[in-house]
């Protein structure tokens, strides 16, 4: 491609970084803030800068918050007794759009996958026995994808509570296998979070 | 179940072409290199979703082309099925049946069953032992379905553990619980597929023997073992035994993929002691055998491909064998020669037989 303007070519170079944006798209994005005003630019900067900076991370369940405590931990009225275990933020939207499910979240930040080098220590897994140790929590939810990767993170998970009193259970797959949660259906997410079922091996 | 229309675009040598097959018997004649062999394959690819020759996929478009083709219209009690094969470089391979894509090939297998017999056999005999475990699983998944799924299973958390042992090996570290979760899946998967392979040597030899037996007048006792690290102890406690020296060299030492397959004749080894004359005699008692064992445990009587059958056999035995394949026990059946009139002559007016000859990149019925 070429760009008359070594400004133009940068700031293409940058959007093109982003998921599943190829470099047409970004000149068009480009071309497209050029002719937004000065103000609208800098909330849009503004906007961007304060995710590195004003984002944090729930301490208790690694949820994106603006606060120490996310909304949904702080929540009073949740069920603070059970446990929904997540791969990504994006789960915990998925679930809350359900609005089928009142306990709360841990979100691990990914799965088992030695083939793509995560291993245990990688994800929030420590955390979240701490919090099973120290919260008087009844029930682990695992609702991680139903792929060989997911299972053997519910596994290695699993191994991990039998010195703890608590039940686990595992999301009812009307979700197809190998299924990412974050593209069920609503009402078929509902159903499967509602409908759950004693964790086996 | 046979193949009634064959049609290549693109395909290794072939630029475009259409054909209406016989029912029962297909010849192919041309000289060396006109590509008879890359027909039959194609209809190796229809039945198995990859090449008998070249397991790249882009490797078998035709040079200074994008894609390929190959759609094949297979027929029974006139019922059609048109199944397709399109390879496009740098895209995922589709395979439909009708008008629905594959989500994964493994579901094709099974669906249409082929055996090769080809001059490149004698791999099994001299290379080294996944030849044969290949070759093995492919005669196994071609009648029991969830064996292959089994299979890419165990090859999948194979894989993980292999990663994870390099791992602790790159890093110095150990952590047995995150093995241990890889060992547990392992174990069952391994355990599994060593009893199905266990089971399949056990009904498969004494049809091997038969075949052989035919072939040879009786003179000779054929055999093969399986040998395994399942065979003599419980896998669980092999692979902890093992665990160190999987550590210390990165990847899994033990389990059913180190199975090997071992062909003996009179009881010794075939690959030292076994003539030319005595090999190619096995291997061809081996694939008929697959052909017969295939035929009573699937639905549908396999298409075989024979692929210049005057390779393995002398002419009293290519007469026997074509005998045999315009018989009923046989289904549809495809042979390549570079002989002209040799099978021209052999299946002398017989209606079943179509004669397709090979010039100029197109195949031409001729008789
Ligand atoms: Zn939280």
């Amino acid at each position: 491609m070429n760009i008359p303007s070594k400004v133009v070519e940068q700031a293409v170079e940058e959007f093109a970084t982003l998921p599943s944006i190829g470099k047409r798209s970004a000149l068009r994005f480009v071309l497209h803030l050029l002719k937004q005003d000065p103000s609208d630019l800098e909330d849009l900067a503004q906007a961007i800068l304060k995710l590195k900076n004003d984002i944090i991370y729930c301490k208790s369940c690694s949820n994106i918050s603006d606060k120490e405590i996310c909304d949904i931990c702080a929540n009073l009225e949740r069920d603070h007794q059970t446990i929904c275990v997540v791969e990504d933020v994006r789960d915990v939207m998925a679930l809350e759009n359900t609005y089928q499910y009142k306990g709360l979240y841990h979100v691990l930040g990914g799965i088992i996958s030695p083939m793509d080098g995560v291993g245990p220590q990688d994800l929030k897994i420590e955390e979240l026995i701490t919090r099973i140790k120290t919260q008087n929590i009844k029930e682990i939810i695992f609702a991680l994808s139903a792929t060989m990767e997911g299972d053997t993170t519910n596994f290695y998970i699993y191994k991990r509570l039998k010195d703890f009193d608590v039940k686990a259970t595992v999301l009812s797959r009307g979700v197809a296998v190998g299924d990412e949660l974050s593209y069920a259906d609503e009402v078929t997410l509902g159903n499967s979070i509602k409908n759950r079922t004693v964790f086996e091996i | 179940m046979h193949l009634k229309k064959l049609n290549f675009i693109n395909f290794k040598n072939y630029e475009d072409f259409s054909l209406e097959l016989a029912e029962k018997i297909n010849c192919f004649v041309g000289y060396n290199g006109v590509g008879k062999t890359n027909v039959l394959d194609g209809i190796y690819y229809l039945s198995n979703c990859k090449s008998f020759f070249n397991p790249v996929d882009s490797q078998n478009i035709k040079e200074g082309e994008e894609f390929f083709v190959i759609e094949g219209v297979f027929s029974e009690e006139n019922q059609n099925e048109t199944i397709y094969c399109g390879v496009k470089k740098g895209r995922k391979k589709v395979f439909k049946k009708g008008k629905r894509s594959y989500e994964k090939l493994s579901e094709h297998i099974g669906y249409i069953n082929t055996v090769m017999i080809s001059p490149i056999d004698g791999n099994l005999i001299l290379e080294g032992s996944d030849v044969r475990r290949k070759y093995i699983d492919h005669i196994i998944s071609q009648y029991n379905p969830s064996y292959l799924q089994d299979l890419i299973k165990y090859n999948k958390v194979l894989a993980h553990r292999n990663a994870l042992l390099k791992q602790f090996k790159e890093s110095h570290t150990f952590e047995s619980s995150s093995l241990e979760v890889w060992d547990d899946q392992l174990v069952p998967l391994a355990e599994k597929i060593y009893a199905i392979r266990k089971a399949f040597i056990e009904g498969f030899i004494p049809v091997f023997d038969k075949r052989y037996k035919k072939l040879s007048n009786g003179l000779e006792a054929p055999t093969f073992t399986y040998q395994s690290h399942l065979e003599d102890e419980d896998f669980k406690n092999k692979l902890k035994e093992n665990q160190k020296k999987d550590r210390t060299v990165g990847y899994s030492t033990v389990g059913i993929h180190k199975d090997d397959y071992v062909f003996l004749l009179n009881d010794k080894p075939l690959k030292k002691f076994g003539s030319q004359g005595q090999q190619k005699t096995y291997l061809i008692a081996l694939k008929l055998a697959h052909y017969d064992f295939i035929s009573d445990k699937s639905f549908h009587k396999p298409i075989l491909l024979l692929d210049d059958i005057y390779d393995k056999l002398d002419e009293k035995r290519i007469k026997q064998l074509m005998e045999a394949v315009l018989q009923k026990s046989f289904g549809q059946v495809f042979i390549t020669d570079t002989d002209q009139n040799r099978l021209k002559n052999l299946f002398d007016g017989k209606e079943e037989v179509k004669v397709f000859q090979i010039a100029n990149e197109i195949p031409k019925a001729i008789g």
